[in-house]
């Protein structure tokens, strides 16, 4: 398989102008006659679906959710980067590239990366626009915060609900375009399989949650804005039903996926608490702007934060990185909490939280200052826990976050499958081996406002797409294999239940393929999975019937496609034998415990192409070539 | 100061609101839910619930529910004849059972309104709320050619208020808690956010008598100050939207 990244030439800050010049157009008479399925409505999705039905294109918009607005783009709180040096304190669309290009560890584009930098500016102007209101200083003036991983404050923000105001401005563009009647919305619809037609991505199907009926979609070109995978792990920050079964339906049908096993683990989330706990919730990144990291210095210190004097406190991440101190990017902020934990200086009943204190910023700034920053968060640590951080400090630690793999896109954000374009959290784009605080929403505005308007027409224009419609071979087959495959989950009558299942595979997932990786666990994982794998289709309980609003069915979907993309992770966690952001393999770590890159055998994409059924993956390799940036052992001390 | 400070099980009596679909008839069902951590989130005792009724061949609860930290408005009943449950300013899913007593009762219903038409047992459908959105719920700007984010100064005072408007998060706790079923809270609240912004003062008045015209289209009731919706909102947003909104849709008919 031939992978063409499409990059443009020329010079980096030359690139993405040149292409869109470069980008054949649709006729504005025409764009009416194209249709376009956009599945998910989440900051991708919705902005996608907005901007591409302005233009006039006939989109048709799936989202899991009973409305659009609830996708899980909601719950981001901290902001929005953008290199707009508002603040006056040195940032360019420069750094901001270099930053992305760094956090991510060389492990991404430099094109794709540099594109998402120069549109950043855009996205703010844009949201200001649909009347976001962002956080403003006395003079009315746009107000920023700093994010881990860069040295400059470049992120906007709407008080610790950043991802819900955008998400609602891209949803009143999508709610426009939907009275206008050129989006057509279909809500409560799971999509179960991807329809290809002569080589060509040409429609979905779904299920409808309420009613239990398949249905059939047609359409010129289809764009996947299905977001990550965390809850792979079970316990995860993603909500409960976001899920991989769109971007596995693609994958079995041939689109190929890239780096699996780039998990990001982020280092601020309430802890685990019990086994029937069900999800994880994080405390937002900016908290990391006021609040010091630390542990006792002496292991086993069982004592009250409050009763251990400041000279027997270990703020490590301040000690260990001082030009960053407790702004070190997520990866790195992650594994120095769990090795503490693991030196037994970990806090809380469970010995697994390290301390995030605001004394010294209530101190500083007082009460009002504080409560004004990060009022909803306390509150909402203080609903969880019963815990007040004003007065005692947050227990944290690490839960799976983000993912910064997904279905290989070359430039254009489309999939190795013509007519399937990838957006947002599915792709793999832009982060490479590690996202830095406050760009997945950069990145999913970006992809749905200003790439995909300008991608898709480049492909609609030069493709020769034949009439198709749901009476097609393909479609009826489809239809029949997702039906099949429903029936049987119905048929099995097992012992377990389907959250019984998805359980242990989250167990299996966070021991043996989460922070800190070996192949002596990749092993036993790989080999757990297999065993789960083969029990769950023997053994799981599925409530109800097919013709029904059924969320045990929907969850039997789910969980079976979680498992076999479990064991896609471990494969390739088992073959990076590299550590790079968030993979951390043992194996490869420097003196001082950081991750150790392997530029000469390592630097490249790893993209599998499914095998078949029960049969290994074929990996591909993309090369990454760096010409503006030089690879350096990332540092943050 | 421990994550697990005074954890303790607790038994509870659940009453749940069972129907299959909107055009059958529905019950209370009574289930004894046992050993349950008092640091469970609500959800988390339905899910105990569940997993017992799968295991013994039954239906298990059907309810909304996606990000589990209070933000996406997907979960949501009557909770004791409280929209949310017994805690201010909480949703569902940050209702924690530590504010439960060892053998209480629990009675869960659905959403009831006019215009939430119910989908199964504690699910109702809610695309009214979205049908009033289109109806004039944003500001009419395509993408791109957006001036510079700073070109327009918003006053602090302004911003923050929008703000506190543009808070809500559509869960339909509002329209619950009403006796007139209205979703004044939930109009006011969007008309306030664009109303407080410049950018929003061009379509101030199509987008006042619009959205109330859709909402009253869509049969929710009208407001007598009752102030139901602003004790149950999660989001603890305040009828001085509806003030805003009588004040916006007044200007708009008249002037």
């Amino acid at each position: 398989m031939q992978l063409d990244s499409k990059q443009p030439g020329g010079p980096l800050a030359d690139k993405w102008d040149n292409h869109i010049f470069d980008l054949k157009l649709v006729n504005p008479a025409n764009k009416r006659k194209f249709e376009i399925i956009v599945v998910g409505t989440g900051l991708a999705g919705g902005s996608a679906s907005a901007s591409l039905a302005e233009l006039g294109y006939t989109v048709k918009t799936f989202c899991i959710q009973d409305s659009p607005r609830r996708a899980h783009s909601i719950a981001a709180q901290g902001g929005i980067n953008a290199a707009k040096n508002y603040p006056n304190d040195g940032d360019s669309v420069w750094r901001l590239f270099y930053d992305t290009i760094k956090g991510g560890d060389y492990r991404s584009r430099e094109a794709n990366v540099y594109r998402l930098a120069q549109i950043s500016n855009q996205i703010i102007d844009q949201c200001v626009a649909q009347g976001v209101p962002f956080a403003r200083e006395y003079g009315g003036l746009l107000a920023n915060r700093s994010f881990g991983g860069a040295q400059v404050s470049r992120t906007f923000y709407a008080r610790g609900q950043t991802g819900q105001q955008l998400l609602l401005g891209a949803y009143g563009a999508l709610s426009r375009q939907i009275a206008a009647g050129k989006v057509t919305l279909f809500t409560r619809q799971d999509m179960l399989d991807l329809v290809v037609v002569n080589g060509q991505v040409r429609g979905i199907i779904t299920r409808n949650l309420i009613s239990g009926r398949i249905e059939a979609h047609a359409a010129d070109a289809v764009v996947l804005a299905t977001g990550g995978y965390s809850n792979v792990y079970y316990l995860s920050t993603n909500a409960m039903t976001s899920n991989i079964s769109a971007a596995c339906s693609a994958y079995r049908k041939g689109a190929v996926f890239a780096n699996p096993c780039f998990t990001q683990i982020h280092p601020t989330c309430i802890p685990v608490h019990g086994t029937y706990q069900s999800k994880l919730t994080l405390m937002s990144e900016s908290l990391r702007n006021d609040g010091r990291v630390w542990v006792p210095k002496t292991p086993g210190d069982k004592r009250q934060p409050r009763q251990i004097p400041e000279s027997e406190r270990d703020y490590y991440l301040e000690n260990r990185y001082p030009s960053f101190g407790n702004l070190v990017p997520r990866d790195v902020a992650s594994r120095n909490a769990k090795v503490q934990c693991d030196a037994d200086k970990g806090v809380g009943e469970t010995g697994l939280a390290v301390y995030l204190d605001f004394e010294d910023a209530i101190k500083r700034d007082g009460k009002d200052v504080i409560a004004k920053k990060y009022g909803n968060l306390f509150q909402m640590y203080e609903k969880i826990t019963a815990d007040n951080p004003y007065e005692a400090p947050m227990m944290i630690y690490p839960a799976v976050h983000y993912t910064m793999g997904g279905l290989w896109v070359d430039y254009n954000l489309m999939s190795s499958l013509p007519g399937l374009f990838v957006l947002g959290e599915a792709n793999f784009s832009d982060h490479g081996a590690n996202r830095l605080g406050a760009s997945a929403l950069m990145q999913g505005l970006a992809d749905g406002y200003f790439i995909i308007p300008y991608t898709i027409g480049g492909y609609l224009s030069g493709a020769s797409i034949e009439k198709v419609s749901t009476d097609h071979q393909a479609f009826r087959d489809s239809v029949q294999a997702v039906e099949a495959r429903i029936q049987k989950f119905l048929s099995i009558k097992g012992r377990r239940t389907v959250d019984d299942f998805h359980r242990e595979l989250g167990t299996i997932m966070w021991e043996y393929c989460g922070m800190s990786r070996n192949d002596e666990n990749l092993l036993k994982a790989k080999e757990r999975i297999g065993e789960l794998k083969g029990e769950f289709w023997e053994n799981v309980l599925v409530s109800g019937s097919a013709g029904q609003f059924n969320q045990n069915l929907e969850k039997a979907g789910r969980v079976a496609d979680f498992i076999e993309f479990g064991e896609l992770m471990v494969t390739d966690a088992m073959a990076r034998k590299e550590s790079c952001g968030s993979h951390f393999s043992e194996a490869f770590q420097t003196e001082e415990n950081e991750a150790k890159r392997d530029d000469e055998n390592f630097c490249h994409v790893s993209v599998y192409e499914h095998g078949g059924d029960n049969k290994d993956p074929v990996c591909h390799k993309e090369p990454l070539v760096f010409e503006n940036v030089e690879l350096t052992q990332r540092s943050y001390k | 100061m421990t994550q697990e400070k005074g954890e303790k099980s607790i038994n509870l009596t659940v009453k749940v609101w069972r129907q299959e679909g909107p055009v059958v008839k529905g019950r209370l069902e009574t289930y004894e839910a046992r050993n349950i951590s008092t640091n469970m989130s609500f959800l988390e005792m339905l899910d105990v619930i569940n997993e017992e009724l799968t295991l013994e061949g039954k239906e298990p609860i059907a309810f909304d529910h996606d990000c589990r930290e209070g933000i996406c408005g997907m979960c949501g009943a009557m909770v004791n004849g409280r929209a949310h449950g017994p805690e201010k300013g909480t949703t569902l899913c940050q209702l924690h059972m530590r504010h439960f007593s060892d053998r209480d009762t629990v009675v869960i219903e659905p959403w009831r309104s006019r215009a939430f038409k119910l989908v199964r047992d504690l699910v109702v459908d809610r695309s009214a709320f979205d049908k009033i959105i289109q109806a004039g719920g944003y500001i009419s700007v395509n993408t791109g050619g957006s001036p510079d984010g700073n070109a327009i100064l918003v006053p602090q005072e302004a911003a923050e208020k929008a703000m506190d408007a543009a808070a809500c998060i559509g869960c339909g706790a509002c329209v619950a808690s009403c006796p007139n079923a209205s979703a004044m809270l939930f109009v006011g609240a969007k008309v306030s956010q664009f109303a407080l912004l410049p950018q929003g003062k061009p379509e101030a008045e199509k987008r006042a008598l619009a959205m109330v015209r859709e909402m009253d289209d869509l049969r929710f009731g009208n407001c007598t100050n009752e102030r139901e919706c602003e004790a149950a909102c999660p989001k603890e947003i305040s009828i001085t939207n509806i003030a805003r909104l009588n004040r916006e849709f007044l200007k708009a008919s008249f002037f």
